[in-house]
């Protein structure tokens, strides 16, 4: 039972792999022009294990920002997974320290999406926990693997392909199929302009003050929207 | 040192996000309005990274047909609206700059 709850979990996460792959190699390729010896590159992907902040650091990297500025922008990035360690807080307050220690290293984005509609839809009660290892870990195993691949093998991609410019084009896979709701849209264009008026900014400072203005138009638009 | 440093800071606070109300759980629980709000952090970072990488070029605004990254840009925009997915997505892109840069 254990086992095949584990499975079920590692299984219901495979469509989600396919897109993560891609990324990975990505990444790895970006964070080596970006001026990462390979093991650090790699290091990154178990030690942060965060998609995009890890392709907002190295870029940052390439551009000599400040280390303190760096992490803020990687917190700043990874501020979503509060919302996603409350959603599922209530499905493990049973579990013991190491469980909770273990589950909270690999809560993703994907590993999310995957769990919380196993939590709110067909939850078996005992072995849950098992599900979302299963999830949580061939995720972590693509991601590391993936990464790898870009390190070792992305040299083999054509000289003409403008690598830096995935990048952007990695973003705009993940924010355009995200704005589904007027909110959203506002908090995408006034970041978005906001943070072409700030470039000049001191390390990059810019980028934290757009993004904040950003999601505070969105969440006004939302409250008003909601109060009507 | 610089590189290590920001990995370890940037892994220990992402860690502390991701842990944050799994261990905090029935002792304080997060504001509604809170969640309301970081709803919006993925849409507006994500914007605010790729706005100057389409629009401008070397700190200035360059809106033109010769602005190869904008157009590439546009065309994976519709490539998402309509594909939904990201490898598509980023293919169309990547084709675009690509054969534009050929043709300039």
């Amino acid at each position: 039972m254990k086992l095949r709850t584990f499975l079920k979990g590692a299984c219901d996460e495979v469509p989600l792999l396919i897109a993560v792959m891609p990324f990975g190699v990505i990444y790895g390729v970006t964070a080596l022009e970006a001026g990462l010896t390979k093991f650090q590159a790699q290091s990154m992907s178990y030690i942060i294990f965060g998609g995009s902040s890890q392709f907002v650091a190295s870029k940052l990297f390439a551009e000599s920002i400040p280390w303190s500025v760096i992490v803020l922008t990687v917190v700043m990035v990874n501020l979503r997974h509060l919302l996603y360690s409350a959603s599922v807080a209530p499905y493990l307050k049973e579990l013991p320290f190491r469980w909770k220690a273990l589950l909270s290293y690999l809560l993703t984005d994907e590993a999310y999406a995957v769990v919380i509609s196993y939590y709110q839809k067909e939850r078996e009660e005992r072995y849950d926990h098992m599900y979302f290892l299963g999830a949580g870990l061939i995720l972590w195993l693509t991601w590391q693997m993936s990464t790898a691949a870009g390190i070792f093998l992305g040299k083999m991609l054509p000289s003409s392909w403008p690598l830096d410019f995935f990048l952007p084009l990695t973003f705009i896979a993940i924010l355009v199929p995200s704005l589904n709701n007027h909110p959203s849209i506002v908090a995408a264009l006034t970041a978005g302009i906001c943070s072409m008026l700030f470039s000049g900014f001191p390390y990059k400072l810019g980028l934290i003050a757009a993004a904040l203005i950003g999601m505070i138009s969105g969440f006004v638009l939302d409250l008003r929207r909601n109060r009507s | 040192m610089k590189i290590w440093l920001v990995l370890f800071l940037g892994g220990f606070f992402t860690y502390l996000t991701r842990a944050s109300f799994i261990f905090l759980f029935g002792v304080w629980d997060i504001p509604i309005w809170t969640k309301r709000l970081l709803q919006y952090v993925p849409p507006a970072v994500l914007s605010a990274l790729i706005a100057p990488e389409l629009f401008m070029s070397s700190g200035k605004l360059f809106i033109s047909l010769e602005n190869v990254r904008l157009l590439a840009g546009i065309v994976a925009m519709l490539t998402a609206i309509f594909t939904r997915n990201a490898l598509w997505t980023i293919l169309s892109g990547i084709v675009c700059v690509v054969i534009f840069n050929m043709m300039l």
